[in-house]
């Protein structure tokens, strides 16, 4: 099965981050570094990024057939998705072990999604 | 696309692992020479529709891969390892094994132990299937960039095991080709989406999937399980015409257009899975082969034999205990002896919490109530198991269940 894993960050962890030395923010990259490695030999790794500033994000409207594109209403909101891996994997379980080795995951701000399959079983 | 490519194409695919057997035998490097076999697959599709299918296409591939082996390994060997290579070269035995043996042998390292299943699964669509890894990459829905990566690091970990290419003794074989049904079957039920899309370009894994266990099962005629698995194949597939609308939607067994069936699947799955229940030992795939048969011999739902099919599941209970088919012999029961039955069964059966919180619990719970006239509480359940599904056209059916007027 597929697993979504989402990174956020918030206004905490942003400032943790800024407060970060360059050793202590090249082990944090190196962490990734590492994860990503390791999930691509085991071949569950479909795609991982990391976002741009939400501040560069812009929201979407369509009216009567045409699209504005404003800037987001991210400002106000505290936790924002920073970034996301989509792996697949044999369990939940697994996912979640996944998602444990990702810095966030100290601060809580890591989260597994189920995605939504297109084969079913016969009702 | 025309009928002469079309030809070729298959044509490459039935001899690809032929091929490569054979190079691996005599050359002795499974990465290199699925490497060679690629390079001599390209050539075959540039040159082929030119210059005509060669009299003997086997021969042909064999000799471009070797050329192209002997190549690389030419430069190589002059980089570095000279000495290993030759070692390789000659502990190579050719001749020893025959070519039947060979495609067993490349079944067995496709699905290595070292290996995570979706590593064996894109190495046998490759090695075994013959497959591109556009084709596999459609096929699974993933990017083709994660399923040439697959492929490569599976290459890269057959090598490093140092694994050699011949059968395993006898002791070992039995596990191994245990591995290789689940990843045939892995491949199969991937294969089986309900997405009515376009279906260009698109490999149907449930196709290729009866197309390589047909192969194991030409390679081990004897083994019911492995009958077993092709039969179970074939008895699911042939529903696939009425198992969805024209939308997309899932159709119910009970509410099939049973004319649609693929009768032809149907004659040869039941004389698989009959043959292998008189002459083999039962198997977890004999008998989910054995219900999927019972199920498509009824003309009319209501000519299901149920009591035959809990009988079944009561034996798959013993083999292959699972929370799936714990909630599946239960619908058995409620159609055997009444909804009342089935539901004291479900309520003992929530004790565990495996099946408590599997998400079929609540479809089924709800199937139940349904036949027991408790419409209103089974709504309740449908929208509960809709909640918690995974798949998207069981989501969209249950849903409608939850929503039905009665």
């Amino acid at each position: 099965m597929k697993y979504l894993i989402l990174i956020y960050s918030n206004p905490e962890s942003r400032q943790l981050w800024s407060q970060l030395s360059a050793e202590q923010r090249r082990g944090g990259l190196e962490a990734y570094t590492t994860l990503n490695e390791a999930l691509a030999a085991t071949g569950e790794l479909i795609v991982t990024e990391a976002l741009a500033d939400p501040t560069t994000a812009r929201r979407v409207r369509v009216e009567a057939g045409q699209a504005t594109a404003t800037d987001g209403p991210f400002a106000e909101v505290k936790e924002l998705v920073a970034g996301f891996y989509l792996v697949e994997c044999d369990s939940i379980d697994r996912a979640v072990e996944i998602a444990a080795r990702i810095p966030e995951a100290a601060m809580g701000l890591v989260e597994v999604r189920p995605v939504m399959a297109l084969s079913g079983f016969e009702v | 696309m025309s009928s002469h490519v079309e030809f070729e194409r298959q044509l490459l695919r039935e001899l690809a692992p032929q091929v490569l057997g054979a190079l691996v035998r005599h050359h002795g490097s499974f990465d290199a020479c699925e490497d060679a076999l690629q390079e001599a697959l390209v050539a075959a599709t540039t040159q082929w529709p030119t210059q005509g299918v060669p009299t003997n296409p086997k021969a042909w591939l064999i000799t471009v891969a070797s050329r192209r082996f002997i190549d690389r390994y030419r430069s190589d060997a002059a980089r570095a390892d000279r000495e290993r290579a030759l070692a390789i070269l000659a502990s190579a035995d050719p001749g020893a094994v025959s070519p039947v043996d060979d495609t067993l042998t490349l079944f067995l390292m496709c699905c290595h132990p070292s290996l995570t299943p979706p590593s064996q699964v894109a190495l046998t669509l490759r090695a075994v299937g013959g497959l591109t890894t556009a084709e596999i990459a459609r096929g699974l829905l993933v990017p083709e960039a994660t399923v040439a990566q697959r492929i490569s690091r599976a290459k890269q970990r057959i090598k490093a095991s140092g694994t050699r290419f011949r059968l395993p003794d006898t002791a070992d074989r039995a596990a191994r080709i245990r591995s290789v049904m689940e990843v045939l079957y892995l491949i199969f039920t991937e294969g089986s989406t309900a997405s009515s899309g376009p279906t260009v370009n698109r490999v149907e894994l449930s196709t290729e999937a009866i197309r390589l266990a047909r192969q194991l099962h030409v390679h081990l005629p004897d083994d019911g399980e492995i009958a077993g698995l092709l039969a179970l194949m074939l008895l699911t597939e042939a529903r696939s015409p009425a198992r969805n609308t024209p939308s997309g939607d899932l159709v119910p067994l009970s509410e099939q257009d049973r004319t649609r069936w693929d009768a032809a699947a149907i004659t040869e799955g039941t004389a698989l899975i009959t043959h292998a229940l008189q002459t083999a030992p039962i198997g977890p795939y004999q008998l989910q082969a054995a219900i999927a048969a019972v199920h498509d011999e009824a003309g009319r739902p209501e000519d299901t034999d149920w009591s035959q099919i809990l009988v079944l599941y009561d034996l798959l209970t013993r083999l292959a205990p699972g929370p799936m088919v714990t909630l599946n012999r239960i619908v058995a029961l409620g159609m055997a002896h009444g909804p009342a039955a089935g539901l004291e069964e479900l309520r003992a059966a929530r004790a565990e919490p495996a099946i408590a919180e599997h998400y079929r619990f609540d479809a089924v719970h709800g199937y139940l109530l349904d036949l027991a006239g408790d419409h209103a509480a089974a709504k309740e359940c449908y929208a509960q198991a809709a909640r918690r599904t995974f798949s998207l056209p069981e989501q969209r059916y249950l849903q409608s269940r939850a929503r039905v007027d009665s």
